[in-house]
């Protein structure tokens, strides 16, 4: 078994996880549970493909996915911050309405259906990126280089949100709002501003996960190309309590499963049971949360 | 308005929907000195305070701070003008550490844009130096007693240059001792910094010990403003409720036999919500017709006490019987069943549900009778509401009616909602905690008319209060509880207070042969 190239693997599948989780994480730092991750990406990814078609380079891409991106996210803000409907009605009727707008447009606009082959070749793919220092480095210019810029870009922004929430001013407002929204307010800051802020910047970090999708390594949109990763995303959030870094490592993990259950399809084992291993895998996070919290109060029981 | 006013209020109303929470309220309030306001619950004493701190915007009126006319409604600008309020309930942030919450909202940045922990430290222990109020800047919130968390609360103010202090009930959750620390804190703020205090409180002995002026607001108007040496508190109780109050008369019988055993905990243990244990074999018995007090420091057993009885926290060693009957495994319905009812210490979060009605809030618990419902399915809205009426006018709940959220009445008429839910359901067993925190005078005498009336019709009561003098004026037998231990037991009549907060203390009372 190729041990680096599931390292590899690893890495690029888990890289849409990062980026959705840690806009999830924000909006669950301000006290709002966004299920619609999920959603945010699915469409993320379709105006990824769009933007890369029509404006001709992968750039307008990513303007395009960063774009309505900021636009779910002010949608989401409105529905649950201003009209205060519930968050989890608001994050499943997301990824209803992601499912069916991507899927009628794709038909709108192209008039194609399942898949997107662009007319005349591919559209612009995000470029891939290598030190060539690390080329002559054995197992770590395997590993760490040709992936995609977002790859390296998730690793930054899990440095970058990690600073931002625990070491600024503005992420410690961030918190308040979330854990004492009085508190905020009764120093003269608006906590729902916090709550908005947050939602728009889950709504541009969920669009760029899908545009890692879209344009990372195909150059393709599919229907519901997402496959749920949205919510292994929100897993993750979960299973690292909105800490960046331990947020990072459970997508990680979550990626190791992944690509082993590929592997596992060159020795014959079936695609249909090696693509459940990544949900098995949140499953078993899901249990181990459960019972790390269970010994937590127990040791302080005895203490 | 005159020269030394630092806070005016000209003809301020507020009015909320369905009521008129203050009604042409003028005010003066001057530099330097410790302004009490009284009032009942419900009088709008809160309101006019938030006023002052821009939380609402008044409907009708003027507010001045410092002779400027306030035009624009909201903390960030009451802030600005050195107003700092220090709210009931606290406003801090439980798992950030003491000088996090203390800089919230102001952070003394490095590079432009990163937290610069060293100074916020620095700031917080300087501050807490400065004025003498002494606690941990690394300390988490979460960690602190409440009488420190309310030090923090303070320095918070102090740190955005309050010199207007508004405190908002500030000695309803503080053990004696920690008042009387509060208030040699006041003292000194006010006579070394010229701060300005405002302190709304419902404890008369306080306004005395504190004040220099005291207003009083009864149904949304300022009924009065004196001199605090030139009344005292019998005025005062009786300006707030509009009549004569007299809370020592109390017609406790003493023709009835007390004999059979309602409740007896044997051995009782239980652990608290982080899994410590909260009680350590704690064995007492309630007759019939007795009110047997608790006594204690907040946290050391009472609440955990309550909730193994009444069937809301598992039991964990040792046993309860009620009427006889072991509650070993049962739910907090079931022991219910057995005839117990159940005033809990936390109005808001279990005593009543906030968005239900009134009427709602009532019925819970019969609901499923016959005479309110259909087979328990369908709810009969005229007899239920027919009931809640009846229940509304018997207790003497004053609020919009029965159709409003329970959470729209004031604190006083919300625990009557409660008392008046349990107290209907005739059980021979009561259990019942806190009834008159946060409640003012008048509410507070009539809870206590209706608990007496209770244990003279035969009811075995249980009563946990933090209140001494609540204690006193009810109980048959006061014990005291220690780190959920009994420390000992008394008849109150042959005890002083200061004696028992001995013993509340952690003293042990000698077994008597």
């Amino acid at each position: 078994m190729d041990v680096i190239f599931i390292l590899q693997n690893t890495l690029r599948t888990a890289t849409p996880v990062i980026l959705a989780a840690l806009g999830c994480l924000m909006t669950n730092h301000v006290g709002m549970m966004n299920i619609g991750v999920d959603g945010m990406m699915l469409i993320g990814a379709f105006s990824a493909v769009m933007g890369s078609w029509v404006g001709g380079s992968w750039l307008m891409g990513l303007a395009f996915a960063l774009g309505f991106g900021l636009l779910l996210g002010l949608l989401y803000g409105v529905f649950v911050i201003k009209l205060r409907s519930d968050e989890f009605i608001i994050g499943v009727a997301l990824n209803i309405f992601a499912g069916g707008v991507t899927t009628f447009l794709l038909r709108a606009i192209t008039g194609q259906s399942g898949t997107f082959h662009a007319p005349g070749g591919d559209v612009s793919t995000i470029p891939q990126l290598s030190a060539p220092f690390l080329d002559n480095v054995p197992v770590l210019g395997q590993l760490l280089n040709n992936h995609t810029l977002l790859v390296y870009v998730s690793w930054v922004l899990v440095i970058l949100c990690w600073v931002l929430i625990y070491r600024t001013p503005f992420g410690f407002a961030l918190r308040a709002a979330g854990e004492h929204p009085k508190s905020l307010r009764s120093v003269g800051k608006s906590p729902e501003g916090m709550q908005f802020i947050a939602s728009l910047m889950c709504g541009m970090l969920a669009a760029l996960a899908g545009a890692h999708l879209s344009l990372g390594y195909l150059s393709t949109f599919s229907e519901n190309m997402t496959n749920s990763r949205g919510f292994i995303a929100v897993a993750c959030v979960i299973f690292g309590r909105s800490n960046p870094p331990m947020v990072f490592l459970a997508a990680l993990l979550f990626g190791f499963i992944d690509a082993l259950g590929m592997q596992l399809q060159d020795y014959g084992i079936s695609s249909a049971l090696t693509s459940i291993f990544p949900y098995v895998g949140t499953v078993l996070m899901m249990i181990l949360v459960v019972l790390r919290s269970r010994a937590k109060s127990r040791r302080k029981a005895s203490a | 308005m005159s020269d030394q006013s630092i806070v005016s209020f000209r003809h301020v109303s507020m009015q909320f929907p369905g009521v008129l929470a203050n009604d042409d309220v003028t005010l003066d309030i001057n530099k330097g000195e410790v302004f009490a306001l009284v009032g009942e619950n419900g009088a709008g004493k809160s309101t006019l305070m938030n006023l002052l701190y821009g939380m609402n915007t008044p409907s009708a009126g003027e507010v001045y701070i410092k002779g400027g006319q306030v035009r624009h409604f909201s903390p960030g600008h009451a802030i600005s003008q050195g107003v700092g309020m220090v709210h009931q309930h606290f406003m801090l942030v439980p798992s950030f550490t003491v000088a996090q919450n203390i800089c919230l909202g102001c952070e003394p940045k490095k590079f432009g844009f990163l937290s610069d922990f060293d100074k916020m430290n620095r700031i917080a222990s300087d501050l807490s130096e400065e004025y003498g109020l002494e606690v941990d800047p690394h300390a988490r919130i979460q960690d602190l007693s409440v009488g420190l968390q309310q030090r923090v609360e303070i320095l918070k103010t102090l740190h955005r240059g309050a010199d207007i202090l508004i405190l908002d009930e500030p000695t309803a959750v503080l053990t004696p001792q920690e008042t009387d620390e509060l208030f040699s804190v006041i003292r000194r703020i006010v006579k070394e910094k010229q701060m300005t205090i405002i302190i709304i409180t419902h404890k008369l002995y306080e306004v005395m010990a504190i004040s220099d002026r005291v207003g009083v607001m009864r149904s949304g108007k300022l009924v009065s403003v004196c001199n605090t040496k030139d009344v005292n508190e019998r005025i005062l109780a009786s300006m707030m409720v509009g009549r004569e109050v007299l809370l020592d008369q109390l017609d406790k019988s003493d023709t009835h036999e007390m004999t059979e055993v309602a409740i007896h905990a044997e051995n009782l243990c239980a652990v608290d919500n982080r899994g410590l244990p909260a009680l350590r074999g704690v064995t007492f018995s309630v007759r019939k017709g007795e009110i047997l007090g608790i006594a204690g420091v907040e946290g050391n057993g009472q609440s955990e006490l309550v909730e193994a009885i009444t069937g809301m926290r598992d039991i964990t060693g040792g046993q309860v019987t009620i009427g006889g009957k072991s509650i070993a495994g049962m739910t907090p319905g079931q022991v219910r069943s057995l005839g117990v009812a159940h005033v809990p210490e936390d109005r808001l979060s279990t005593g009543v549900s906030s968005p239900a009605d009134v009427t709602d809030n009532l019925i819970v618990g019969k609901h499923r009778q016959k005479d309110f419902s259909f087979l328990g399915v369908h709810m009969k809205r005229k007899p239920i509401r027919k009931w809640a009426k009846e229940l509304f006018d018997k207790y003497d709940i004053r609020g919009a009616g029965v159709d409003v959220p329970a959470g729209s009445l004031s604190g006083g008429n919300m625990q009557k909602v409660v008392i008046a839910r349990e107290f209907s359901f005739e059980t021979p067993v009561l259990i019942i905690s806190q009834p008159t925190r946060g409640v003012d005078i008048g509410a507070m005498e009539s809870i206590h008319r209706l608990i007496m009336e209770k244990r003279n019709a035969g009811c075995a009561i249980l009563l946990v209060s933090a209140d001494l003098d609540e204690l006193f004026r009810l109980s048959d037998r006061i014990m005291t509880i220690y780190e959920g231990k009994i420390t000992g037991e008394f008849q109150p009549e042959n005890i002083t207070k200061s004696d028992i907060s001995y013993y509340m203390t952690g003293a042990q009372k000698e077994a008597e042969a």
